[in-house]
């Protein structure tokens, strides 16, 4: 029973940062419809900056101010990355943005590298608050007391902003209808930069004030994000009630769960989010999206067409090229194009639920990794033959796609997005904490592909053969019947419904297809490096595979392909240099502002435009 | 005359709303039938669950003599259900003949296919219906980029596409210029004469429902109050009464003067 209270109480005291981060995310989400990736790391930077601040200011006084000014710096840094990065591209297409945060993270990273160095910082205590009280008997730090004592006052003050002042009237209705709101005459732009300000300076003020419970380190934007992304998904996206509740049962459950159930601590809290959407689709306190109510916006895509003769011989002439690389090019350069080829094959299937489907799957890492381990699992404790394994790789994933997808597409927009990443998280807590049978964090090793196929040359010919038949394959789907229901489901899903088209079935099909590629480029992959870990399932490689087919272009049926081939291909030269997620984050930045279609779409634009000027603009 | 669509005690009710009450009507081949009411008189709830959008809360609906009460919009249609929406509901990203083809994939049961070309199939029975309605020489345009008049005629031509015998437009005239008006209507009637397709339409402009609809049915706060050729209904008391109000109050305000 002592135990039992003094776990509550701890539960509640580790809910105080969570409930501030996600406020802040739910708040910039409500009104600007931006699901910013990058808040892990303005919470980041609020714990460094409350860390720094906290050297030089004295006493308790100084303690108390630091976090506060941190609060307020992050607060400025949001209001830079809002007009800088964001603002460009509101217009660009739907949830174009998350890239743009998302080269937010990789800067962010590497400048709080740069100015803080690469050691973990141990929090400062909090003066006059060093010790513990014992409740019941049991020692409860006097600091999360205070936390939980602090709480409930801060979300008192935000539901009075949001309540009863004219800013928070203003955010209410931009969360309901923001068309209606600027057609009001209130300016947008100050409004969203508003938003963002307080939403960072909410996640900077959590930074700081967990800094005596947890410190501040390089890996913390990562591992906030997940939780506070279950956090405002449970809670419903922008209510700020549900927030707060959910915050609780997140942290308490997670406290209960270290305790009683230390295995599976990853595991409980995307299940409760499982099992939370499935009673209640959008959250406890979350509003149903109504479909379509955000318009589309940017240009209506183009029809498709098969390519034509010239673009066929320019890709021909170009495979060929590529396979006769073992005759001029090195060791190095054939394990390199291997890498290009298997994640090429591995964007292309998230370019075909995304692009065609519409269906944007934040987890596809799950098919990925989860084609990998299914590969590696049976070499390791089924002794079975690696061809087999290679073939029976994607089906798994597939399978798993299909299972996946028949929960997912119960949802639309935003809340499909979490509930697939909350199956790739748990996939990944699983195969992180189920240690006998997966090697947990050690992997799976000695994974090597059968003696006839282990060789370079051979290796990368066998996944020429196997990722441009995928890509080809996937593009051919396109073309056919399947894939213009796929389109016909996205663009109308009324029309398709009367005009006899099941379109859930299609989209689960569709599922489970993207799934099988990305599981069979999981399976090129294992046997390619011969051993598996278990971060080829965690979020940064599904955001890897999102941010290449966003950057190629959702719009054009290349997308995927091109932006594999350019991210890996320039990631393999600057990861040489020491800060090389700076370049990269900017790059990412550079590209999502100047080529809002991203580079096949804009490229296509810029042809056109030299065609229509060729024929002297007789269109 | 062969009766294509019948309701029998159509109602609906949303809590304590009662949106359709008690509605039965009889469409008959070839017939061009008009559903009116003000604003709010329950047309798009019954046309809803005709067409399998909502589930009616009491009676039933035949089609040809078979119950179709509360199946699904898919199934409906599949039994010779066309419709077209209010809002043009079409595929944005596809040309305008590929929209058309897409009906036909579905109605030849071909969705589940992956090796065929889509744009390839069907193509000839796709032409013929554009050119039904007057879109042949629009076929490989864009449809983001067509006129929403263009759009209503492509939609009805996808409504066509499984040659059905019952069509269900709902407002087709609605957002359109008033010449459009006339000829989408034209367009509609012809069809139904050459083809004897039946058709059940909810319109608001009157030019349009008088000078095409065979016979009219007027809806009022959920239950039908009268039915009848065009002069029938222009005569109606009471429809008159429900369009422009009694004039209770003009009276009640000259008696006060008098």
């Amino acid at each position: 029973m002592e135990l039992f209270v003094a776990q509550i109480i701890t539960g509640l005291a580790n809910a105080s940062s969570l409930f501030l981060v996600a406020c802040g995310l739910s708040l910039i989400f409500g009104v600007t419809r931006i699901v910013n990736f990058a808040h892990g790391s303005l919470y980041m930077l609020g714990a460094y900056i409350g860390y720094s601040l906290m050297q030089v200011l004295p006493g308790a006084f100084g303690f108390w101010g630091a976090i506060l000014l941190a609060g307020i710096a992050v607060g400025l840094v949001g209001v830079l990355v809002e007009m800088l990065v964001l603002r460009p591209v509101y217009r660009a297409p739907e949830l174009f943005q998350l890239v743009a945060t998302f080269g937010v993270i990789l800067v962010v990273q590497d400048l709080a590298l740069i100015i803080w160095g690469p050691e973990d910082l141990l929090g400062p205590r909090a003066p006059g608050l060093r010790g513990v009280y014992r409740i019941m008997g049991e020692p409860i730090p006097k600091y999360d007391i205070v936390l939980l004592l602090i709480t409930p006052f801060i979300a008192l003050a935000l539901w009075y902003l949001i309540a009863r002042t004219r800013l928070g009237v203003l955010v209410r209705a931009a969360t309901q209808d923001r068309e209606m709101v600027g057609a009001l005459g209130v300016n947008q732009a100050w409004l969203f930069t508003g938003v963002f300000a307080l939403g960072s300076a909410l996640a900077g003020l959590g930074g700081a004030l967990q800094l005596p419970k947890g410190g501040a380190d390089l890996l913390m934007d990562f591992n906030i994000l997940a939780p506070v992304f279950v956090v405002v998904v449970i809670g419903g996206m922008g209510s700020l009630p549900g927030a707060y509740l959910a915050a609780i049962i997140i942290s308490v459950l997670n406290v209960f769960g270290v305790t009683y159930l230390p295995q599976s601590t990853l595991v409980l809290m995307f299940v409760v989010m499982i099992v939370v959407l499935m009673i209640r689709p959008y959250g406890l306190f979350g509003r149903e999206e109504v479909a379509g109510e955000h318009g589309q916006v940017g240009e209506p895509e183009l029809p498709i067409k098969p390519a034509s003769p010239n673009v066929r011989m320019i890709v021909a002439a170009g495979l060929i090229i590529l396979a006769l690389l073992p005759l001029y090019g090195s060791s190095f350069s054939q394990v390199l194009a291997t890498d290009i080829l298997i994640f090429c094959l591995f964007a292309a299937s998230l370019h075909f639920l995304l692009g065609l489907g519409g269906l944007v799957s934040f987890g596809h890492a799950a098919y990925y990794g989860g084609g990998a381990y299914v590969a590696a699992l049976l070499v390791t404790h089924a002794d079975s033959p690696m061809e087999l394994a290679f073939l029976l790789a994607p089906l798994g994933a597939g399978l798993a796609a299909l299972a996946i997808g028949w929960v997912c597409l119960r949802l639309t927009g935003v809340y499909f997005a979490m509930l697939t990443l909350a199956f790739a998280q748990l996939l990944w807590s699983l195969v992180f904490q189920w240690g006998d049978v997966t090697g947990g964090d050690d992997g799976l090793v000695n994974l090597w592909p059968a003696d006839w196929l282990n060789d370079t040359t051979v290796y990368f010919y066998f996944t020429l053969l196997f990722a441009v038949g995928g890509i080809l394959m996937l593009r051919h789907v396109a073309h056919s019947p399947f894939g213009y229901a796929l389109r016909a489901a996205r663009d109308s899903q009324r029309q398709a419904e009367s005009t006899g088209i099941d379109t859930r079935r299609v989209q689960l099909l569709a599922f489970g297809f993207a799934g099988l590629m990305g599981g069979l480029a999981g399976a090129l992959f294992v046997f390619s490096k011969g051993s598996v870990f278990p971060n080829e399932l965690e979020i940064a490689r599904s955001f890897d595979a999102l941010i290449v087919v966003f950057l190629g272009g959702v719009k054009t049926l290349a997308g995927g392909v091109v932006g594999g081939a350019f991210f890996k291909g320039v990631e393999d030269i600057l990861t040489r240099f020491e800060y090389w997620r700076l370049v990269m984050g900017f790059l990412i930045i550079f590209v999502v502002i100047l080529a809002p279609e991203g580079i096949a779409g804009s490229m296509r634009k810029l042809v056109r435009r030299l065609q229509s000027s060729k024929t002297g603009g007789s269109q | 005359m062969t009766v294509v669509l019948e309701t029998k005690g159509l109602t609906k009710s949303f809590g304590g709303l009662v949106a359709v009450d008690d509605v039965s009507f009889q469409l008959h081949k070839g017939e061009l039938l008009a559903l009116i009411g003000p604003n709010g008189a329950g047309k798009s709830t019954c046309f809803n669950m005709l067409m399998g959008q909502l589930k009616p809360t009491a009676g039933e609906v035949f089609l040809q003599g078979e119950n179709v009460t509360g199946l699904t919009p898919r199934r409906i249609w599949r039994k010779g259900v066309g419709r077209t929406f209010q809002i043009t509901s079409t595929y944005a990203s596809m040309t305008v003949i590929e929209n058309v083809q897409m009906a036909l994939l579905s109605h030849n049961g071909e969705v589940f296919r992956f090796l065929s070309f889509a744009h390839k199939r069907y193509r000839e029975e796709a032409m013929a219906l554009l050119d039904m309605v007057g879109m042949a020489e629009q076929a490989e345009r864009h449809c983001a980029v067509l006129a929403y008049g263009d759009l209503k005629r492509m939609e009805l031509a996808i409504a066509l596409a499984h040659d059905p015998a019952l069509l269900l437009m709902d407002e087709p005239t609605a957002g359109m210029a008033p010449k459009e008006r006339v000829a989408l209507m034209q367009l509609t009637s012809d069809i139904v004469a050459d083809r004897g397709v039946s058709v059940l339409f909810t319109e608001h402009d009157m030019d349009v429902v008088f000078s095409h609809a065979h016979r009219i049915m007027v809806l009022n706060r959920g239950a039908l109050i009268a039915e009848g050729t065009a002069a029938d209904i222009r005569n109606s008391e009471l429809v008159q009464e429900v369009y422009l109000g009694g004039g209770t109050l003009f009276s009640a305000e000259e008696d006060a003067h008098a």
